[in-house]
């Protein structure tokens, strides 16, 4: 039975999912064909990390509303898990054996381990509310880069893990959207058989192939759409809100709030794996430093000014946010000199004195611009930019009796 | 009264149940049982202990001391969603929704503990999951309906005018499917009308075979629908009987009038 403010919102999410999948489709090709390299490719597949982040955190903070601040510290559990084991760093560890496990498993055990960090942070931690587990998810997403700063045997520390496999596939369809001529399938590479290292078959690997990575990553944020929506929609979904409106009431009609948050924690936290050993894979490094308190905040970011609990709202939040900070802000200080040359103000940019010149200076303040453009965006729409239910103020009778009579209809059927 | 021969006969018993907060004694070494199918009202001045009580049955507490035995079960110091899934559903005194869920959603989420989704059916939408979920919306639209807001299932719990949303709070406990229904202070606020209607729709819980008891304030809506009353009074049970008995008794118009000069 569908009722009719949810169709609503369906309609209005369905046609966010189906103009992204456009996007999504059209844009290797249009790239290749405007500036006639990949780097903006690849840089759309670094941005699909931060949504896959975001969608994974939406369920934890959106759904369940638990605040986690720490929620890189699954991302870089995922990332360390696939370098660990398939790069050859465990060579000069303690172990003196590495291993090369395919992409392909190791993207399900990076997202178990992640999810079992989750459970093991969740379990004496979920009983506590609010601002604590707050507090106490910002100490692990401290703990675990420094972890890996201060086991350079094993992490490599502040060296990095680098050399790290490349996923691979018995088989790439290339074609003009590739920049190829023709449409054709591709083996150009041999690669070891699953689980043996004499035996090797013709397959293809990804390299540092932006466009194999971008696939890989839109068909992975398909999935945990599908995913993601399919659990909202659920049993387990509504008691997520339940806990979220009021834990009491939650716990009285018989939710136990303990296991429901667990599983909100481990499934926010197996994506974050699973984004990670995406982001290992396909950026081939995995240091310390990519996973810092910034990357926790900034997918905080993404989900709350995206629309808390709004799939397809923290999708976009995440794409616009990545766009500010990956594009916008790093473009800013020579924007603002050409168009300082343009008015005249040549002046301004030359240093002087203690005037670093404008380019510098807007630099300096870029954090300052970043901060503006959030507190500006929330001011504006403070529900996100794709709230989960926009509240219709006046649902019109008609309407509803409308719906009312195909519940009738659908008993008397 | 643990000496009662039959165990079947009474939903519930409460036997010398204490809870201290501190220093306070909230409530006293009180004993009761309830009958299967009757209204069960607890009364007393504000301050009494009859929330507190209620808190102890649910496992929102823990009692100091005492037994609560629910349906012949032993159920003293179980979890509260332990003790839903037993049977026992309440209302709280201060209405608990759902705030920023549809009214459909709050009584589905009233519905959990009855159904047998695991994660792995939801997160593929198996088509089990599929036949539960269509099954469910329509018990809890036919919940909304008994309880006279099927018209209002798609509106914020929130936006629902204080009347309904009592009425919402009755349907999303009843949604669990209870033996038992406690209602805290269900016609606070009420209009006359409204007290009426609540009447009437208590009686209709009966019908479904559900044992309900229910603190009140109002002496109208006690008297007229319950059968047997026990009267708390600092956390201490000064009277229990039927309504007449009751009302006459010496202590309980001491106690909500004071003492005469």
């Amino acid at each position: 039975m569908a009722l009719l403010q949810r169709r609503r919102m369906r309609d209005r999410d369905a046609m966010i999912y189906g103009v992204l999948l456009i996007l999504a489709l059209a844009f290797p090709a249009t790239v290749l064909y405007a500036t006639g390299s990949s780097a903006l490719i690849s840089q759309a597949g670094h941005a699909g990390t931060f949504v896959l982040l975001a969608i994974g955190l939406n369920v934890v903070v959106g759904f369940a509303g638990l605040l986690d601040l720490g929620y890189a510290a699954f991302f870089a559990i995922g990332a360390y898990t696939y370098a660990l084991f398939a790069s050859s760093q465990l060579d000069s560890s303690p172990l003196h054996h590495s291993f090369h496990l395919p992409f392909w498993l190791m993207i399900f055990v990076g997202m178990f381990v992640a999810a079992a960090a989750g459970v093991i942070l969740g379990f004496p931690t979920l009983r506590l509310r609010g601002d604590y587990l707050a507090i106490v998810t910002l100490g692990f997403g401290e703990i675990v880069p420094q972890l890996s700063y201060n086991l350079p045997q094993w992490t490599g520390g502040i060296n990095a893990i680098g050399g790290i496999d490349s996923p691979s596939l018995p088989a790439w369809i290339t074609g003009p959207w590739a920049g190829a001529n023709n449409i054709a399938i591709i083996r150009p590479d041999v690669c070891p058989v699953l689980g043996s290292s004499t035996k090797f078959a013709p397959c293809f690997s990804f390299g540092f192939d932006p466009i194999a990575f971008y696939v890989l990553i839109v068909i992975m944020i398909i999935g945990a759409v599908i995913l993601v929506g399919n659990l909202h929609r659920s049993r387990l979904g509504r008691a997520w809100m339940a806990i979220r409106e009021d834990e009491v009431a939650a716990a009285a009609m018989g939710i136990n709030t303990v296991t429901t948050k667990l599983l909100a924690f481990a499934i926010g936290a197996s994506f974050s794996g699973f984004a990670g050993a995406y982001y290992g894979a396909s950026f081939g490094l995995v240091s310390p430093d990519q996973f810092l308190f910034l990357v926790s905040v900034t997918v905080l970011v993404m989900v709350v000014l995206g629309g808390m609990g709004s799939i397809a709202g923290v999708i976009v939040g995440a794409l616009v946010i990545y766009f500010v900070l990956n594009s916008i802000l790093p473009q800013l200080p020579s924007t603002v000199e050409s168009l300082a040359n343009t008015f005249g103000l040549n002046s301004l940019n030359v240093q002087n004195g203690d005037w670093p010149g404008l380019a510098q200076e807007t630099q300096r303040v870029s954090f300052l611009v970043y901060g503006l453009i959030l507190v500006l965006m929330m001011l504006l729409r403070p529900q996100g930019i794709f709230p989960s239910r926009v509240r219709e103020q006046e649902l019109k009778h008609a309407a509803v009796q409308e719906d009312e009579a195909a519940v009738e209809a659908a008993h008397a059927g | 009264m643990s000496e009662r021969p039959v165990v079947s006969e009474n939903i519930l018993e409460l036997t010398s149940l204490t809870k201290r907060f501190g220093g306070l004694l909230a409530v006293d070494n009180v004993s009761l049982h309830i009958k299967r199918g009757e209204v069960f009202a607890l009364i007393g001045p504000n301050g009494a202990g009859k929330t507190t009580l209620f808190n102890n049955v649910t496992g929102l507490f823990q009692p100091t001391s005492g037994r609560v035995v629910f349906d012949g079960r032993d159920i003293t110091g179980s979890k509260p969603h332990e003790v839903a899934r037993l049977g026992i559903a309440r209302t709280f005194q201060n209405i608990r929704l759902f705030s920023y869920m549809s009214c459909l959603d709050n009584v589905r989420v009233g519905r959990h503990v009855r159904m047998h989704a695991k994660l792995w059916d939801s997160l593929f939408k198996l088509p089990s999951e599929r036949h539960e979920e269509e099954r469910v919306t329509q018990e809890a639209m036919d919940l909304l309906r008994f309880v006279g807001i099927a018209q209002q299932a798609n509106q914020y719990a929130r936006n629902l005018p204080y009347g309904q949303q009592r009425r919402l709070e009755i349907a999303r406990a009843l949604a669990t499917d209870p033996k038992l229904l406690l209602l805290d202070e269900p016609a606070a606020g009420f209009t006359p009308q409204e007290k009426v209607e609540l009447m009437a729709l208590v009686g209709k819980i009966l019908e479904r075979g559900v044992t309900v008891f229910l603190i009140e304030h109002d002496m109208k809506v006690v008297m007229g629908i319950s059968q047997r009353i026990v009267v708390l009074d600092h956390g201490e049970k000064i009277a229990e009987g039927a309504p007449d008995e009751v009302r006459k008794d010496a202590r309980v118009i001491e106690a909500y009038l004071g003492k005469s000069a």
